[in-house]
């Protein structure tokens, strides 16, 4: 007897029972949209996660200084960390406060940062129009600024912002350039700054030290030299050893890359539970089924049918309700993931990994929770069957 | 073509309950024989039916068919026979309900593995030998008891069988059915078929050329038959030359 007379008797029986057969799809639809919709969710924040880590710029180091273990950090230090160690590229001492900036009468809320030239190398962020901040200004102490997109769209509409003077804490800082847009991540908006010389930072804000340095090496394999040298130096500058909190970027992502996985992975399978419920609700029906047609069971036998015959009647019945819903449920969990990603906002990425791994979960919860009610429909001895009422 | 040596039949419905249907049939049926089998209730007829048509085994004894030890055969090699050589006709006809007249009748070649438009002629051949041409799309539930049972035979007859066997298949028909099926079975007979069946009922026995008679498992009488010609069974006619 040919597959295609056991895939024939199956869709016979299935239409039989159209109610029943779609009530027990239902579990497996449930369960493989879920799966695909909240794997979509959780690689979607991964995804994101790791975006706005790289738009920070590559192969990044943070050096945060902790005033309450005795820690503290100043320019110099910035560029003796250039000087001394041959894996950092640049090394970049930052002040943040917020401030108002006011234009005309116009004023908007923002953070600044002072910065130095090198800003643009490490935080991969670039001016669009005008240049960004020079030595010079930075020895100097210029008052010069170069703003992010939301605040120009904030203060000068669609004015050309270039060479106009705003007011930082009362002090007049002349407009050099504007940043690239970089857009919004996970709440974030990167564009809402505005950047000056970290000489004139600290002025404004009357301190001496910096908050962040922010250090890039030549290679990923430099951060890690980095990484252990800038440990060294300072464990040897402060007494305490978490005076100073240094964070690789590389490491960071790789870490953040661990626990969105893990995430995922939590995810997937809490739609992986569901799954698995659909099948016993499969196995349930097909027992019920089995038992229902014990008689047409003997028939069949009794005319010639083997084993097999019956054992591939029911296990493609039950594969086939997989299978059908998991293809609906693929369906399903495509809408469900564009319709999240739509109304909260989130970003989802649908994997075809995780597709492909659904359809093929559906299709084996087929097999394994058919086998056994098959295995009894093929095992009923036919006269026991055939005398069943 | 069937051989019973010593057969016999224990049921054990129950741990200490074991109820000898059959206690030692031996038995022999030549090709082309037609043979009615007789008895009373709980003498072991379907039993032994059961056996003969293979799908039973016997607890005790051994058979053959066609000189082949069926007693000793698994349950495929079991399916194989019963789809090749017998055609096996109930009492309560046991066609799938959902499925119509003609696909009733394809069902034995599905498992044979022979392919839709050759079956579907061989199908539509076997239920014109029965007489049911214009009811090749009906259901079981459309038809008449005596249309079903013909139904069953044309099943039972369309992989073109060796041994036709028939467990009352009589039982549940009015005497005009009952006298269309007798009918088919003669012309199968004539055909070379053997034909060997159960019934209650003398005037049907008394068309074929052998009657056994069991009582409590064993043979207690097995005698030659000579067929009367154009006999009537109740109202219903017969010819069957
Ligand atoms: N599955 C079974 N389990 C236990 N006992 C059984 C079983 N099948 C039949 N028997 C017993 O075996 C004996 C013979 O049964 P069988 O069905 O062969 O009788 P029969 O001659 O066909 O009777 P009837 O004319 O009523 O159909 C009976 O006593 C019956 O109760
Ligand atoms: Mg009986």
């Amino acid at each position: 007897m040919s597959f295609w007379e056991w895939v024939k008797i199956a869709f016979k029986s299935i239409g039989a029972n159209k109610l029943r057969s779609a009530l027990t799809t239902l579990g497996i639809i449930i369960g493989v949209s879920a799966v695909i919709a909240l794997v979509s969710v959780g690689q979607g924040a991964s995804q994101e996660i790791s975006a706005r880590f790289e738009s920070m710029g590559s192969h990044l180091i943070m050096i945060r200084p902790v005033r309450s273990a005795g820690g503290d950090l100043f320019i110099e230090d910035a560029y003796e960390l250039e000087e001394r160690i041959p894996s950092i590229e640049f090394a970049v001492p930052t002040v943040n406060f917020s401030a108002t900036i006011k234009y005309q009468n116009k004023s908007y809320d923002t953070s600044v940062e002072g910065v130095n030239s090198g800003f643009p190398e490490v935080r991969n962020h670039n001016p669009v129009s005008g240049r960004f901040l020079i030595p010079q200004e930075i020895e100097l102490r210029s008052r010069v600024v170069v703003l992010g997109q939301t605040v120009v769209k904030e203060i000068f509409g669609s004015q050309d912002p270039l060479e106009e003077t705003v007011y930082i804490r009362g002090q007049p800082f002349v407009v050099v350039g504007v940043m690239e847009a970089k857009g919004t991540t996970m709440g974030v908006d990167s564009d809402d700054i505005a950047y000056i010389p970290v000489t004139t930072a600290q002025r404004l804000s009357g301190t001496s030290s910096v908050n962040t340095i922010y250090v890039k090496a030549k290679s990923a394999a430099d951060a890690k030299i980095a990484v252990s040298h800038i440990t060294l130096l300072y464990s040897k500058k402060f007494p305490r050893e978490d005076a100073v909190r240094i964070t690789s970027q590389d490491e960071l992502l790789t870490a953040i890359g661990e626990t969105t996985q893990t995430f995922t992975i939590l995810l997937g399978a809490i739609a992986g539970i569901s799954l698995l419920v659909g099948g016993i609700g499969i196995m349930n029906i097909m027992l019920v089924s089995v038992t229902e047609r014990t008689r047409e069971i003997g028939i069949r036998k009794a005319i010639g049918a083997k084993r097999r015959d019956i054992m591939g009647q029911f296990l493609i019945e039950s594969i086939l309700l997989c299978v059908a819903g998991g293809f609906i449920g693929i369906l399903l969990g495509v809408t469900a993931s564009r319709f999240i990603s739509r109304v909260a906002g989130w970003t989802t990425a649908i994997s075809p990994g995780a597709v492909i791994l659904a359809f093929a979960f559906a299709a084996a919860i087929g097999l394994f929770f058919g086998a056994y009610p098959a295995r009894k429909a093929a095992a009923l001895d036919p006269i026991e069957a055939l005398r069943y009422e | 073509m069937i051989r019973l040596e010593d057969v016999q039949k224990i049921y054990r419905p129950g741990r200490e309950i074991s109820v000898p249907a059959l206690r030692g049939i031996t038995l022999e049926v030549t090709g082309g024989e037609f043979v009615a089998i007789m008895g009373a209730s709980g003498s072991g007829k379907s039993t032994l039916m059961h056996i003969i048509g293979c799908l039973d085994r016997p607890s005790g004894g051994r058979y053959f068919l066609d000189n082949e030890e069926i007693s000793k055969k698994g349950d495929n090699d079991l399916a194989e026979f019963r789809n090749k050589y017998i055609g096996f006709v109930f009492q309560s006809f046991n066609l799938l309900p959902r499925l119509n007249a003609l696909e009733n009748v394809e069902l034995p070649m599905v498992y044979r593995g022979v392919r839709l438009p050759e079956r579907r002629k061989r199908a539509e051949e076997a239920l014109e030998l029965v007489g049911l041409s214009d009811r090749l799309r009906h259901r079981p539930a459309e038809l008449s008891g005596g249309e079903q049972q013909r139904v069953a035979i044309a099943r039972a007859l369309v992989g073109e069988p060796s041994l036709l066997l028939a467990d009352e298949p009589t039982g549940n028909l009015d005497s005009t059915s009952s006298a269309e099926v007798i009918e088919i079975f003669c012309k199968l007979n004539q055909r070379g078929i053997t034909v060997v069946f159960v019934t209650h009922e003398e005037e049907i026995a008394a068309f074929t050329r052998r009657i056994i008679r069991l009582r409590d498992g064993l043979v207690i009488e097995d005698r030659e038959n000579r067929p009367p010609r154009g006999y009537a069974v109740n109202a219903g006619e017969v010819s069957c030359s």
